[in-house]
């Protein structure tokens, strides 16, 4: 049950080594372009999962990290490679994309952390409109006419520049997913669950619930800021109303909620199962049945596994045989008791 | 005499007494809104305590332990603890320094199994307190310890839903002891048990005090706040109306008007 974090992520890295090594012999590349979107939605999903199902805040502004991300490459690229032609390499644009919404996280998380419920959810929302009217007046990034980004057609020795930029994605999915087991199975773990369930008691047993908070925003508006800081050289062109679109703020909700909160194969399993059932749609029908998809498969969960596809399995595995214990023990003390 | 003169002299006196006592309550206030709460109200408890605190409903009894525990904040007055001022401390910071509580509504965390329950203060309290971490197999140690004395041990691996109230109450008394406090407020641990489970919590906090815990018991159960109290402090309308021996105390007319009707 418990394996250790190395080995953890040695495993994924041989999966995702697997995974990357099968799409190349399948010789199209549209699985990595629509691969991309699946993994983006596993950082998404496993970030929000770190405030929302750890902490139980529901961020409804994760767009707005996403897109931190992303705009802080569009304006390093406009600063730096226009004038210059040197291109800052993914990877760092990654990591000032996640230092850019990790600090912003931490702001908001200030800001806000002394709601609760729904008021925490409006503010999110509120953070997110500000951050959109803010970007669709800066000239400097596009407006709201939106930025161009030329990206290399190929990079060595990998081929085709989507295969670069989804293997990336998928090193950042590993790193996420292991952050997420990571905490979860840490001391920083209980307290986030703690407060989770009762911030007041969680005081009282001595945790530091706002320094907590502070550190679960920041982790997660970090790591969204890492998906989003690659899209633009994904996307060519980006506009502030798709990448503040309601897809990502519904998605990393969404996923999350189907797979399962409380742990990180949750996310894991729902945006793989989410995503790509959106990418087929797309393909298949047409991308505007993605929402819909979403929107019909939450309703479902909601009524039959509110804890998600890992509640649904841990419910059939582990508490039936317990459950079914304690039921013929009851039975036999008082016969006819048991409902 | 005068108020004045008699606020000096208690202030004098409590300034002597600050450096004995364990827990320093000195002319704590609270409001809310135009209601007052808490007026004026001054206590010390010396280390090693056994105090009942009584008082009718809404007489402030929850609310004075809110204020000494800092999930509010008092207006007016100070709170010394061990010496320490503790105007302005979080209440997570008031925990590490010995202050531990138990609520009034058991309020367990419900996705935490009963061990994990318990983990929570050893993992965010002991371990601070004492500079360096268990090991992972020491607090499973403790926290089957704790479980055990409060009866749960069977349940360690059950969640807080599998309880009944009285386990619940007693799951919170041992969150509270988990935290080794030198001063463990119970809030009304014992509503709604039958006399035995009451025996049950009573023999519990006696053993805990008779290993150096300080206790102040909050309960609306005379009989079990007589037999547990060493002293006595009543509350009535946000102002104490009496502190001494039990006895002495349920024999104050004052005490008797107010709190047992006439």
């Amino acid at each position: 049950m418990t394996v250790r974090t190395p080995v953890f992520l040695l495993v994924w890295l041989v999966i995702s080594a697997a995974v990357f090594a099968g799409s190349l012999a399948l010789g199209n590349d549209y699985i990595f372009f629509a691969g991309y979107v699946v993994l983006q939605y596993v950082v998404l999903g496993t970030a929000w999962n770190i405030l929302g199902g750890y902490c139980g805040y529901v961020n409804f502004g994760s767009a707005a990290f996403f897109a931190l991300g992303a705009y802080s490459s569009v304006a390093i690229y406009k600063l730096i490679t226009e004038n210059d032609f040197y291109r800052m390499p993914i990877p760092v644009l990654m990591l000032i994309g996640g230092l850019v919404s990790g600090v912003v996280g931490f702001g908001m998380g200030y800001l806000t952390l002394r709601l609760r419920g729904a008021f925490f959810a409006i503010a999110t929302l509120a953070l997110a409109v500000v951050l959109q009217t803010l970007v669709v007046n800066w000239d400097f990034v596009g407006g709201s006419r939106g930025a161009y980004i030329i990206r290399p057609e190929q990079i060595e020795p990998i081929g085709n520049y989507i295969r670069y930029l989804f293997l990336l994605m998928m090193v950042l999915a590993v790193a996420g997913i292991t952050i997420a087991r990571l905490i979860e199975h840490s001391r920083l773990g209980y307290g986030f669950a703690s407060i989770r369930d009762d911030e007041l008691a969680a005081e009282a047993a001595g945790v530091p619930t706002l320094r907590l908070k502070l550190i679960a925003t920041t982790i997660s508006g970090a790591l969204m800021g890492m998906a989003g800081a690659p899209f633009p050289y994904y996307i060519g062109y980006l506009q502030p109303s798709s990448t503040f679109g309601l897809d990502y703020a519904v998605n990393s909700i969404a996923m999350p909620l189907i797979g399962g909160t409380t742990s990180w194969v949750g996310p894991l399993i729902g945006a793989l199962l989410l995503g790509s059932l959106q990418q087929i749609a797309t393909v298949t029908i047409s991308s505007a049945v993605n929402l819909l998809i979403v929107g019909c498969l939450l309703v479902i969960f909601v009524i039959i596994a509110p804890n998600g596809i890992v509640g649904l399995v841990h419910t059939y595995l582990q508490r039936k045989p317990e459950d079914f214990v304690g039921r013929r023990r009851v039975e036999a003390e008082m016969p006819g008791r048991v409902p | 005499m005068s108020m004045a003169e008699g606020a000096s002299m208690a202030s004098t006196a409590a300034n002597s007494a600050a450096a004995r006592a364990l827990l320093q309550v000195d002319n704590v206030g609270k409001r809310f809104g135009g209601f007052v709460a808490l007026e004026n109200i001054s206590l010390s408890v010396p280390a090693g305590e056994r105090l009942g605190l009584i008082g009718p409903n809404g007489s402030g009894k929850s609310t004075l332990v809110n204020c000494i525990c800092g999930t509010l904040r008092n207006e007016q007055g100070t709170v010394h603890f061990a010496g320490q001022k503790l105007d302005g401390l979080q209440a997570h910071q008031r925990t590490h320094l010995g202050l531990a509580r138990s609520f009034q509504l058991p309020r367990p965390f419900v996705s935490l199994t009963l061990a994990d329950n318990i983990r929570i203060p050893l993992l965010y309290t002991v371990a601070r307190r004492r500079g360096s971490h268990h090991t992972a197999h020491e607090i499973e140690e403790r926290c089957a310890k704790l479980l055990n004395e409060v009866g749960l041990g069977e349940k360690a691996r059950r969640l807080p839903r599998d309880l009944t109230q009285v386990e619940m109450r007693k799951l919170e008394l041992a969150r509270a002891m988990a935290a080794e406090p030198k001063l463990l407020i119970a809030d009304e641990a014992m509503a709604g048990l039958t006399h035995s489970e009451i025996e049950d919590i009573l023999s519990l906090l006696v053993r805990l005090n008779e290993q150096g815990v300080t206790i102040i018991l909050i309960e609306h159960i005379m009989s079990a706040v007589m037999s547990f109290s060493r002293r006595l402090v009543v509350l009535v309308s946000g102002r104490k109306i009496a502190d001494g021996r039990p006895e002495e105390v349920m024999r104050d007319p004052e005490v008797e008007r107010a709190y047992l009707g006439q």
